[in-house]
């Protein structure tokens, strides 16, 4: 459904994205994630038809973003960063007209089933000056939703939410997503782990990372770490478990637990336990640390730091 | 044609909620109807102490309304385009389903629309004036006067939509706007002037040139064509700034 090849570019002399390539299908969410001034909002501009790659291509649905901008419009639903409301408009009279725009035959009826379904319906006849924040991010919701698009562009969906609406708007994501193709953007990495099938990681407008939440996990260098606890003082073991070959980098944790990472393809873990047992001591626990999609995401980002160092 | 319909009809209602635009409206009627009573009231004196030798014909409040146009059509103009900038709403209209020239248009029709209504409320002036003066005013004139008024305001109003498209700030949008009808009403005329029998170019393209010409009833298709050039130009101009936007 969403489709890029080589996609650049330039704001004047400084350059947004370089070489974005990836590939969005049916069915599918698939999560941009970044710092600022990343990329995201550029590349999810482009494809939402608002304003030309300098380089490179891409298309939607069939369409190219360039050469078929109406058509592609036509078949997307976009939540800018920025949500884009008319204050002066009730709510029901804002959604009324992006109906219009989109020649929705039964309009007033559609605008009436999408206010049910981000549950503003109590305020459609409201002005969008007096509401909340986290009410306008459902009405702007409620715009992209409006026209029910085959693919959905979402620029920080969660953004302002209170945590009941984050729930509501996750779980409506999802909902979209089994039968039509999501492409959002987000700073929350547990949000893009709960609710991505996909993840792109992009950083300085490049795509450092593509894989599936639980793969990019698996994927980062020496990921094997384990936290072992016993009862008593584990200072004593500290050394002891230190010089089983294969153990790297030990330290103790503030909760007076012992963690240390281990190449992956060599277990350490049974001779670790071991070696607790046969020196006397009681095993509590010995539990391997997953790292969170946080964490991944700053390794990558820092290995890409290191590259362009070395270069 | 559906697309710049129900962009104009958004603009015209905003019109109907925006004390700017109230404001204006009720300058211009208030300004055009007193100066309409005093002269009345003058020509009604003896000529000796009014200085009128004749009745006061149907263009009498139209010079004056086009004066007030200059200053009344940026006050109207500067936000259309420069608050969808400012307010993040241009990035939902440029990835709506419409066309560039489709906005733009509609922008200028919806603010168009609005001045009409001015206009035609200030034709209580010649159909007073009708029963005031003996045998009636001169309909051919009265046609002619508001044909030129409608002619203006739409160009007017078509360069103000282009350059407000060019801003982000409305009050920019708004001296903007201002200085160049200025540039074209009167400055642009100077030449010709000065030249004396040359610089015909620039009396051709003098905005008050042709104006007047329709004032005194002269309705001339070059007149007519000037104007709707000038409209063209500005809503093609308003297009390309559109355009130039999407590219930065």
């Amino acid at each position: 459904m969403i489709r890029t090849t080589g996609l650049t570019k330039d704001y004047g002399p400084r350059r947004a994205i370089e070489n974005v390539a990836f590939e969005a299908n049916q069915g599918e969410v698939v999560g941009f994630l970044g710092p600022n001034g990343a990329g995201k909002t550029t590349t999810m501009r482009i494809l939402a038809g608002y304003m030309p790659p300098t380089y490179g291509t891409a298309q939607v649905a069939g369409f190219d973003v360039v050469e078929e901008s109406i058509e592609v419009r036509r078949r997307i639903g976009y939540l800018p960063e920025t949500v884009p409301l008319y204050p002066d408009m009730t709510v029901f009279d804002y959604l009324k007209f992006m109906a219009d725009l989109r020649h929705l035959p039964n309009g007033d009826e559609m605008v009436e089933n999408v206010l049910e379904l981000v549950q503003m319906d109590q305020r459609a006849d409201g002005y969008i000056a007096n509401l909340s924040k986290g009410m306008r991010q459902r009405v702007g919701l409620a715009q992209a939703l409006l026209h029910k698009p085959e693919v959905l562009i979402l620029d920080e969906p969660t953004i302002g939410l209170d945590p009941a609406q984050v729930v509501e708007v996750r779980n409506l994501i999802r909902e979209i997503g089994k039968e039509r193709t999501v492409l959002l953007s987000t700073h929350i990495l547990s949000e893009a782990q709960q609710l991505c099938d996909r993840v792109l990681i992009i950083n300085k407008g490049r795509i450092v990372a593509e894989d599936t939440p639980e793969n990019l996990q698996a994927r980062l260098v020496g990921a094997e770490r384990s936290i072992v606890r016993i009862k008593g003082d584990s200072e004593e073991l500290k050394s002891q478990i230190a010089d089983i070959k294969g153990v790297q980098d030990i330290k103790m944790r503030p909760d007076g637990s012992l963690e240390f990472q281990f190449a992956p393809g060599i277990d350490v873990r049974p001779e670790v336990a071991r070696t607790i047992i046969n020196s006397g001591h009681d095993l509590l626990e010995l539990s391997p640390v997953g790292l969170s999609l946080e964490e991944i995401f700053l390794e990558l980002t820092r290995d890409e730091k290191t590259t362009k160092k070395e270069r | 044609m559906r697309n710049i319909w129900t962009i104009a009809r958004r603009e015209i209602r905003l019109y109907f909620a925006s004390p700017v635009a109230y404001i204006v409206g009720l300058l211009i009627l208030l300004i055009s109807g007193i100066y309409f009573v005093l002269v009345v009231f003058l020509a009604g004196q003896s000529a000796y102490t009014s200085g009128y030798t004749s009745a006061p014909g149907p263009d009498l409040v139209i010079g004056l309304m086009v004066f007030l146009f200059l200053f009344a059509v940026p006050a109207l103009s500067m936000r259309l385009m420069a608050d969808e900038h400012r307010n993040g709403t241009l990035e939902l209209l440029l990835t709506a389903p419409i066309h560039e020239w489709e906005l733009i248009i509609g922008k200028w029709l919806g603010s168009f629309l609005f001045v009409l209504i001015i206009i035609a409320i200030t034709l209580i002036y010649p159909l007073a004036l009708n029963r005031l003066v003996t045998p009636g005013i001169d309909q051919g004139l009265m046609l002619a006067n508001y044909l030129a008024i409608i002619l203006v305001a739409g160009a007017f109003l078509a360069i103000g939509t282009a350059i407000s498209s060019f801003f982000n700030n409305q009050f920019a949008a708004f001296f903007a706007t201002l200085v160049i009808l200025f540039f074209l009403w009167i400055v642009i005329g100077w030449p010709s002037v000065v030249m004396q029998g040359g610089g015909s170019i620039f009396d051709y393209l003098s905005m008050s040139r042709h104006f007047s010409s329709m004032q005194s009833g002269v309705v001339a298709l070059s007149d007519i064509v000037y104007y709707l050039s000038l409209t063209a130009l500005g809503l093609f101009l308003g297009t390309v700034a559109v355009e130039v936007r999407r590219w930065k």
